[in-house]
């Protein structure tokens, strides 16, 4: 296998395009990181997206922006694994390069939720999960992860302490030019919000937003950030048929994976960007990444180890509750995100001499996870 | 949601039936193609109709074509046998909801697909009255 490298990276601040379509923002955020990259020919295109073809009444999205960047004729597909469709179409981009097919790979994710009224993104989001059994029920994600939540709390946490996920990553976003929400959170205000789903709060679920982010891959040559691991795994659909509902096997696996691939341990990694679109799903991935031990995530978040100068940073730019979530697009921009304080390049949110980020995505209640670890030449 | 893709889940729905495997004895809820131990040969399996709450949780604000019944509770339930399954628990405030409450299949209507679809059904739970 070929070592591979990030050339570039680009990117949109998330919120909603009215005026503007889906191919639109995807060919922003290409061209951005095709420029950052330095102006180099892509020799193929992953598109991640999630929800287009109900959103948008749109499939086959690949033809679609290759087309839409002015390349028809370039091979590109896109990929979906519902909310882990970015870190998964990372993944696959990667093998693409790795492996001595293609040379320089663009890996670009969009949706734009915007489109449609929030009971339709409700509905789309529980299109991650099995439909005749669970989706049938009436659950929805909030509610699978508030199931979880409450089972949290029962042996390991206070309701304030898993809030903080929420409060940190507000806390991280302050000042963040492509967040959707960069302004800071009381605990207060989370634990005072309406029910969503008991015990979730409002203020503790990622919002509804649109967005793009691009990255282009290339063979790693002595310079720059390398993709030092790079996996993925599934687990069983349901909540039902796992031994332990608390322990996030797919991240589990995907990370054990990818660490071994990069030859590090949880230690070694200097910040992480996870997957907090609920808070709870937040507290689990730090455990199942072997960032927290069982049972003890909320309590280091509600501490100071997640913050940026504390001793694991944890989503630097303000996660999926404050820098946004925008389903298919979401594990892209945590790539980026990592990529850019590994190049030292993240401003006010620089973690200082920054050498191993990850970046963690998943999708339905983690029923599939993509762990990616970049790492700074000279490591 | 279509006729067939309805009527082929009549029997599971209306009946908890599952899967035994008939190599390594594991069973499914709903029934799948293949066990984890490789096989792929299966019996029918009736689950219990009792059981008690694991964990659970209150929808309020449900996906398309459940506002109606907002807000529910929606449970993670071991049944008797010990197989798990989710479901929504009715006949219930959700306040009084409680981990280890005792509840019963029921047969009950699900959603309808507007008014000239499906009317569509399938089992909830209540709590057992002792």
């Amino acid at each position: 296998m070929r070592r591979v490298a990030v050339a570039g990276v680009g990117f949109i601040p998330i919120k909603e395009y009215w005026d503007r379509s889906l191919q639109d923002l995807f060919a922003e955020a290409a061209l951005k990181a095709v420029r950052d990259a330095g102006g180099t020919e892509v020799d193929s295109v992953y598109v991640s997206n999630m929800s287009g073809s109900l959103m948008q009444d749109q499939i086959n999205l690949g033809a679609l922006v290759a087309d839409s960047l002015g390349k028809p004729g370039l091979p590109a597909v896109r990929v979906e694994a519902g909310t882990a469709s970015g870190g998964v179409a990372f993944h696959e981009a990667v093998k693409a390069v790795a492996s001595g097919y293609s040379d320089c790979v663009l890996v670009g994710g969009v949706e734009k939720m915007s489109d449609v009224l929030p009971e339709v993104a409700t509905t789309a989001m529980v299109m991650s999960e099995e439909q005749e059994y669970t989706a049938y029920t009436g659950v929805t994600q909030a509610g699978l992860s508030a199931m979880l939540h409450r089972l949290y709390l029962d042996l390991y946490a206070e309701p304030a302490e898993v809030g903080m996920m929420a409060v940190k990553g507000h806390d991280h976003s302050v000042g963040c030019k492509h967040a959707q929400y960069p302004f800071r959170m009381s605990i207060d205000r989370a634990m005072d919000s309406p029910m969503e789903a008991d015990p979730i709060h409002t203020m503790e679920c990622s919002g509804v937003g649109d967005g793009a982010a691009a990255l282009v891959l290339v063979p790693a040559g002595e310079s720059g950030v390398e993709v030092a691991g790079s996996a993925v795994a599934t687990d069983c659909c349901s909540l039902t048929t796992r031994n332990d509902p608390l322990v996030f096997d797919a991240v589990k696996r995907a990370a054990e994976k990818a660490y071994r691939m990069a030859k590090v341990k949880p230690g070694d990694v200097d910040l992480a960007e996870v997957h907090d679109d609920f808070t709870i799903d937040g507290v689990l991935s730090l455990e199942a990444l072997g960032l927290a031990k069982q049972g003890e995530a909320a309590k280091l978040v509600a501490g100071n180890a997640t913050d940026k100068d504390g001793k694991i940073p944890v989503n630097t730019f303000g996660g999926l509750k404050a820098r946004g979530h925008p389903l298919g697009a979401t594990g892209l921009y945590q790539v980026a995100e990592v990529t850019l304080q590994l190049r030292g390049a993240a401003g006010d949110h620089q973690v200082p001499g920054a050498e191993v980020g990850l970046a963690q995505s998943m999708g339905g209640v983690a029923s599939v996870s993509a762990v990616n670890i970049l790492r700074r030449f000279g490591k | 949601m279509s006729v067939p893709r309805y009527w082929r889940n009549e029997v599971p729905r209306y009946r908890l039936m599952g899967r035994i495997c008939k190599a390594c004895g594991a069973r499914y809820f709903p029934a799948k193609p293949v066990c984890t131990c490789g096989n792929a040969g299966f019996e029918d399996y009736k689950l219990s109709e009792a059981g008690e709450v694991v964990t659970w949780t209150v929808i309020r604000s449900p996906p398309l074509g459940y506002e109606r019944y907002a807000p529910y509770v929606v449970a993670l339930i071991e049944l008797d046998d010990g197989m798990r399954l989710l479901s929504q628990v009715v006949d219930v405030d959700p306040a009084e909801v409680r981990a280890g409450m005792r509840v019963e299949a029921v047969f009950r209507k699900v959603r309808e697909d507007g008014p000239s679809g499906i009317i569509q059904y399938g089992y909830k739970f209540r709590p057992v009255v002792e």
